[in-house]
């Protein structure tokens, strides 16, 4: 059958007591304090940030990292950078549930409409609600230079811009996938393409196939000022693709400075590949990169003082408790703790050092940023988030 | 088509035992909803291949779901009743094909935010299972053994962290023949208390010599099996349209035989010779490690995986009175810049790295062990291979205590009973 026993605590209560365990593991180790809802005031109007100057970088992990592996006493070894560079700098927030859909092209594509999208996760199709990158460009009259996403993934192609009558084609974000570039600029040639390009940990071998508006080759040197020698060179130094990622994202952050950039992480979910070492290892080299990606924003002259960064898991992974599933490989219970995660805020504006509890969710995340960017998420299910706006 | 429209002839296309089960009790399927049956019938079909243990509690269930009253029925599967099916998946061959249906029903499911009412009233219903027909007790206390660490010269960090609360550590044990005292100990209560498909012995690596009354399986001998399965998975993603999904379901109809394996037919009555061995062939078993292939996600990759995934799937499946399982080293995972270089196809291994796959693995072993019948009586051994460090756990072993005193494996055994 699908499922067998387990406690009768109601899935909410377990997501609140999840959430509690968080706050209390952190206000310990991170020397955080309990932030209260009745402390927000406008993050907007405390930052005196002209609206057009204002940036917000926004960084999944698509593949979740449980608390024990995290933020528990025996998991913060893992997270050296965020407990100790980003959290103190951060509100962050213990209870972000995501009631949708777990699997990580839907989930990050829910993340990025803020409605629980429910098209087949595996198919190459786009959202069917607008996305953050459409209500801001269509809103604010930005050009499509000023809103991009990179992910690993190829199978994330398609989440620039949805279907969505009246937004949609051409409004949506320039989307970057380093991996089938990195490909593409060797030709197929000498390299262990099949195993680099397999990047859906959930079904070995597969590799899907692209289409939709994905960054061309060319555009590297006319756009990034790379030349496809150069980033073969730097691609060489590189251990996995999410460094590969980031090294994108900091060539778009230095060349064209985007307003809205979404990056997508990966490493995280060769965890289902059952193999506990490589998950530990890409919790730990996700850390680094969230903490190196922080401090590029703050070098950068057009992000330093007007960025607002947000990192959170798309879900989170299944408890080792719950038989129906088997432990950290994989997200398919829906139970609390696959469901619950967090996020962390940071930037002008959002108070450092706290520590929020009560139950958000994954929708809310795109009318917070509409709320910051002056966009209105008109089609978005969740609410601006109360304590950062 | 709906349950109550059901007909013995559509059964046709069961294997023979399977057939007759379903048969015999059709009235009472006839009365369950759809969101429930064909999860039900997924196990059914696979009657003839399932361990005794399994076979067991299927007719149990089943005679539980005779014994009911129309108004019981109705009131056992009100939770499954409220959930709303598509047309679609209503339409569907959900006779012959239950996984694939469930398969589906389970996107359907997510898809349309019922998931949660699923998984309430599939607790509900598994919990009044098991209090109206209650599983088998085990014949003799359980024990697991979980062997890690192979070809590691000094472990990195502190072993056994999860398990350690649970039970006694030792770090002075003496190493002499270690494997083959765990593997005669097993062998022994395989000979004390015989039982079919009782007592295991699965191996990440090569099987070390054994005595045949323990079931074994090993990532070693299914080397053929997975280079026969990688070479179809990787003609069948080069066909055009085949997405995640579809090779699931492909993979899902792959027989012992797809793969190299087993006698010239799949049916349990057929036993002919093992192809490559001239054996008998075990059918039960083949279908058991061809899904561990065609199931496990990673399985088929590293052997950590592999050997942990067939351990939680014989304890679930098999429910075996010992389980010996020892990890071996796992391929190394090349990192991004050594794959663009490519040209180096050899496989090299990573022993560290497999040692903490493996101290995981070791405790979800015990996890769940403890999920079965008799878990209070239970005990679990874990050992670092060829070195001083093990930890045992048992029903009169204290619980968080450490000892540097000298023992051996031997004496380890006896004071966990």
């Amino acid at each position: 059958m699908f499922c067998s026993g387990r406690s009768d605590v109601s899935s909410r209560e377990l997501s609140r007591q999840l959430a509690f365990t968080r706050r209390d593991f952190l206000r310990s180790a991170a020397g955080v304090a309990l932030g209260s809802a009745l402390l927000s005031s406008g993050l907007a109007a405390r930052t005196g940030i002209p609206a057009k100057k204002r940036k917000v970088v926004v960084i999944t992990f698509g593949g979740g990292a449980r608390d024990q592996e995290t933020f528990a006493p025996e998991g913060q070894e893992n997270i050296p950078h965020m407990m100790r560079e980003l959290i103190p700098q951060a509100s962050f927030f213990t209870q972000v549930v995501n009631r949708g859909i777990l699997g990580h092209y839907v989930a990050t594509a829910s993340l990025a409409t803020g409605v629980y999208e429910t098209f087949n996760n595996f198919a190459a199709v786009p959202p069917q609600h607008p996305t953050a990158f459409e209500y801001f460009r269509k809103d604010l009259k930005r050009p499509s230079t000023d809103a991009w996403v990179v992910a690993p993934s190829n199978g994330f192609n398609r989440i620039g811009e949805s279907n969505y009558r009246s937004y949609g084609p051409g409004l949506g974000a320039r989307v970057i996938l380093p991996k089938h570039l990195l490909a593409a600029a060797n030709n197929g040639g000498g390299a262990d393409y099949e195993h680099l390009l397999r990047d859906n940990y959930e079904t070995p071998y597969f590799t899907p196939e692209l289409g939709g508006g994905e960054f061309e080759l060319q555009q590297l040197e006319m756009l990034l000022k790379l030349s496809v020698d150069d980033f073969k060179k730097h691609a060489l130094t590189l251990s996995s693709p999410d460094e590969l990622s980031v090294y994108i994202a900091r060539q778009l952050m230095h060349q064209l400075a985007p307003s809205l950039l979404w990056i997508t992480m990966h490493d995280i979910d060769i965890a289902h590949a059952g193999t506990y070492s490589l998950y530990v290892e890409g919790i730990r080299r996700t850390d680094r990169l969230c903490g190196e990606l922080w401090k590029s924003i703050q070098s950068e002259p057009e992000y330093a003082g007007n960025t607002n960064v947000f990192i959170l898991p798309d879900f989170g992974r299944d408890a080792d408790e719950d038989s129906g599933g088997n432990g950290f490989q994989h997200h398919r219970t829906g139970d609390a703790l696959s469901r619950t995660t967090w996020m962390l805020a940071m930037g002008p504006g959002v108070r450092e050092g706290l520590v929020f509890d009560q139950a958000l969710q994954s929708t809310d995340l795109v009318p917070t940023i509409g709320s910051i960017l002056g966009f209105s998420a008109a089609y978005a299910q969740g609410k601006p988030i109360a304590e950062l706006v | 088509m709906l349950p109550s429209e059901l007909k013995p002839e559509q059964f046709n296309g069961y294997p023979p035992e399977a057939r007759k089960l379903v048969t015999n009790d059709l009235a009472a399927l006839q009365r369950l909803p759809l969101s429930f049956l064909p999860s039900l019938l997924r196990e059914v079909i696979e009657y003839d291949f399932k361990f005794p243990v399994e076979r067991r509690a299927l007719e149990r269930e089943l005679a539980n779901l005779k014994s009911l009253s129309r108004e019981q029925t109705k009131e056992w599967f009100q939770g499954f009743a409220g959930i709303q099916i598509s047309a679609e998946l209503e339409k569907s061959d959900w006779v012959d094909a239950p996984a694939q249906f469930v398969e589906q029903l389970s996107a359907h499911l997510w898809a349309t935010h019922q998931l949660d009412v699923f998984r309430t009233a599939a607790l509900a219903y598994a919990e009044r299972l098991r209090a109206a027909a209650p599983p088998e007790l085990p014949a003799m206390p359980r024990l697991g053994i979980a062997v890690i660490g192979q070809g590691v010269a000094k472990a990195e960090e502190p072993l056994f962290r999860k398990l350690r609360p649970h039970g006694a550590y030792f770090s002075s044990v003496q190493t002499d023949n270690g494997l083959k005292v765990l593997l005669d100990a097993a062998a022994a209560r395989a000979k004390a208390h015989p039982v079919e498909y009782g007592h295991w012995y699965i191996d990440g690596g090569q099987a070390a010599e054994h005595d045949p009354e323990l079931t074994c399986v090993s990532y070693h001998a299914l080397g053929p099996a997975r280079a026969a399965l990688s070479s179809k998975i990787r003609a069948e993603i080069e066909r055009p349209g085949m997405g995640p999904e579809s090779l699931r379901t492909l993979l899902a109809q792959l027989r012992p035989s797809d793969l190299g394996m087993g006698g010239p037919t799949d049916q349990p009555a057929n036993l002919g010779p093992d192809r490559e061995t001239g054996k008998p062939v075990d059918a039960v078993l083949d279908r058991f490690q061809v899904k561990l292939l065609t199931e496990g996600s990673g399985t088929q990759i590293f052997s950590t995986t592999f050997a942990q995934w067939a351990a939680r799937e014989a304890l679930r499946r098999a429910q075996p009175l010992t389980l010996l399982v020892r990890f071996a080293p796992r391929q190394r995972q090349k990192p991004m810049n050594e794959m663009l270089v490519g040209g180096n196809e050899r496989v090299e291994l990573d022993p560290l790295g497999s040692l903490v796959d493996a101290d995981m693995g070791a405790y979800y072993n015990w996890l769940n062990q403890q999920r079965l019948t008799g878990a209070e009586q239970s005990s679990f051994l874990v050992w670092f291979e060829n070195h001083g460090e093990a930890l045992i756990i048992g029903p009169s072993t204290p619980r968080g205590t450490e000892s540097s005193s000298a023992a051996n494996l031997q004496q380890l055994l006896s004071w966990m009973a």
